[in-house]
């Protein structure tokens, strides 16, 4: 498993922002090890976010994004209590869910 | 003749292929969404980029921003944000001129969140950052030329 994300959600007027920091390789199958094999792409395909069960946000990434990958966002609608919930897939199919109260 | 494919692809003739595919197991639903928008990610031109993503043709538009440095000293994490000002903004996409594969990030905007997205993302040389936005059904785009000192892909 991989490790967990850092998540803030932080309510600024009738906005609330989020910052993801998600823990993951990112390799784009472009790069080739020591002995000249390429090394497999192995990266985060999906993201989605939801607020109470609502989805806020959905992406598609491809290996492009960097290593370690940041996101921000801002949606409107949410209050201070929310519970904000990012998932992320990546092409071996690996999951990995973080909640994390909106502040 | 392999009877079992006739089968499949006669019973996923009709409206939703994807949708009998699923129901019969053959195919999990995370499969079969990726299966939707990985061409989007293999594509190696603007244009086809465009096509893959559903859109013809993108006016250049003055609402959207790109917030990314002028020279970017790390090709492997150069921070991208894009806002749109258009109203009805349904999804953007970032896209790096020069890498191998354009598309780097989509991301699919819901009523009630803000068109403003950042990340990081990988640049293999100096290029154009585009932003592709879905607005109301039709395409805008905008770009930014980043400058990179030390490339992120290989190495």
């Amino acid at each position: 498993m991989a490790d967990p994300m850092k998540i803030r959600a932080t309510l600024q007027g009738d906005t609330v922002e989020v910052r993801v920091l998600m823990q993951h390789e990112m390799e784009t199958g472009q790069r080739k090890d020591a002995a000249g094999k390429t090394i497999p792409a192995w990266h985060i395909q999906q993201v989605t976010a939801t607020n109470n069960g609502k989805p806020v946000l959905s992406a598609q990434w491809g290996p492009a994004v960097s290593k370690n990958p940041f996101l921000s966002f801002k949606f409107k609608g949410g209050a201070k209590g929310d519970k904000v919930q990012i998932t992320w897939t990546d092409n071996k199919g690996e999951k990995r869910t973080d909640e994390v109260v909106v502040s | 003749m392999n009877h079992r494919r006739r089968k499949a692809l006669q019973t996923g003739a009709g409206l939703g292929t994807l949708g009998a595919l699923i129901a019969a197991g053959l195919i999990s639903p995370g499969d079969a969404l990726a299966q939707d928008w990985k061409a989007a990610f293999e594509t190696r031109s603007l244009q086809d980029t465009l096509k893959a993503l559903g859109g013809t043709t993108a006016a250049e538009s003055k609402d959207i921003t790109i917030t990314a440095p002028d020279i970017a000293e790390n090709g492997a994490v150069v921070p991208v944000a894009v806002a749109s000002a258009i109203p009805k903004t349904e999804s953007i996409a970032i896209l790096i001129d020069k890498n191998p594969n354009l598309l780097a990030a989509s991301f699919m905007i819901p009523a009630g969140t803000d068109p403003n997205v950042g990340t990081r993302v990988k640049m293999g040389q100096t290029s154009n950052v585009v932003a592709l936005v879905k607005a109301d059904g039709k395409y805008f785009m905008a770009s930014k030329e980043v400058k990179v000192t030390l490339g992120g892909c290989g190495g």
